[in-house]
């Protein structure tokens, strides 16, 4: 999280910044197609659906507050771009941040409302392809993300601080792999480009970001495991402490 | 009774997890790296950048007299991105919490210790 810090940035450089637009990760409209933009819609229109139906079923109150402050969390990081070799930056995504945290019911419900926000508000992703954006960058890290955390973390020893972070690094450098990846799909089944050029760029430049999400994923999640391991969906079985899930 | 050290220990917890939130959206905002992320890259490299469409169903919406992307409208530069992080950041805990209220069932059957004879007429509310 230092990276920012490098002396190439000056006054100049922000205020250019801040004129420029800048567009994340995010998807603008127009470069998928009808066909491509509706099937990402109905696939993420599904997950949240049975999300919803899971966090009415699963959980209790007191993920309420958690999910408040994963989201505002994760609307802030993903503001600031970090800087990456060769005139690149990055952000994160998150969606493995909230699946670890909340699980990935009420995760992928926390990263819908952040991209809805940034779309709606701030014109970041475009509307019509919300539906792609929320797949990729949210539910891929909340889903994918969290079910080979949760493969690793219960190999390496379900309690332990080692299995749970390596769980983490793993599945977030992953899922912003893959998020990459499918995007870089989407938009040569939309004709916007060819595939083999679309992958090998998308993948080159997210094998380098992902180390970003990785680290600051595991800052984060290290911090709620030393000050209140309960409130993980996974919690420790440390105490006789539930988590936020129903997981008695 | 341990629930009210806990509800103090939540709110502690939900403070600090919120103003870490807007110290990140407010104070490191401005020194984001302007280059180009990856799928902007990708798209300047791939010569596919020009096919976003310029007037795009977001510009439509009211909030975009008020933030052209994260920037508030009509306020000196250093502080427009700054505030639209406080207000991006606070409308995205306010709406991940609202989704929260909704869905989660305010089940008072659910809380530790509750020996309640009736839960059905329980109508309680942890506030």
């Amino acid at each position: 999280m230092v990276t920012f810090l490098l002396p190439n940035i000056s006054f100049s450089s922000w205020v250019r910044w801040v004129i420029q637009p800048q567009l994340a990760l995010h998807i603008p409209d127009g470069f998928l197609n009808l066909p491509v933009s509706l099937v990402t819609w109905v696939l993420a229109i599904a997950l949240i659906a049975l999300a919803l139906n899971r966090v009415q079923e699963d959980y209790k109150e007191r993920a309420v507050p958690l999910m408040g402050v994963c989201g505002a969390f994760i609307f802030a990081a993903q503001m600031i771009n970090f800087p990456i070799p060769g005139g690149t930056s990055g952000h994160l995504l998150g969606g493995t941040l909230a699946g670890v945290l909340l699980g990935p019911w009420a995760g992928s419900l926390v990263m819908a409302a952040v991209f809805i926000v940034q779309a709606v508000l701030f014109q970041d992703g475009g509307l019509t392809v919300l539906g792609a954006n929320i797949t990729n960058m949210g539910l891929i890290g909340t889903f994918a993300g969290y079910y080979l955390y949760k493969i690793i973390r219960v190999s390496l020893g379900r309690n332990t601080w080692r299995g749970m972070l390596a769980g983490t690094v793993v599945s977030a450098w992953t899922s912003v792999f893959v998020a990459a990846i499918l995007t870089a799909v989407q938009l040569a089944l939309s004709g916007t480009v060819p595939l083999g050029v679309a992958i090998s760029a998308m993948a080159f430049w997210h094998v380098l970001i992902g180390i970003g999400e990785a680290i600051i994923t595991a800052i984060a999640v290290s911090f709620v495991w030393k000050s209140r391991p309960d409130l993980f969906f996974d919690p420790p079985r440390l105490g006789r402490r539930e988590g936020v899930g129903a997981r008695g | 009774m341990s629930s009210n050290i806990d509800r103090d220990r939540n709110r502690a917890f939900v403070i600090a997890g919120l103003g870490v939130a807007l110290l990140i959206a407010i104070f490191v905002s401005p020194f984001a790296s302007s280059d180009p992320d990856g799928l902007d890259r990708v798209s300047q490299e791939l010569k596919f950048e020009d096919k976003a469409i310029e007037e795009a169903p977001a510009k439509k919406l009211p909030f975009y007299a008020i933030f052209e992307e994260y920037a508030l409208r009509g306020v000196p530069e250093q502080v427009a991105t700054p505030l639209a992080g406080l207000v991006g950041t606070l409308t995205t805990f306010g709406l991940a919490w609202g989704i929260g209220k909704l869905v989660v069932r305010n089940s008072a059957a659910s809380l530790p210790n509750d020996t309640t004879p009736h839960p059905d007429k329980v109508d309680r509310s942890l506030d």
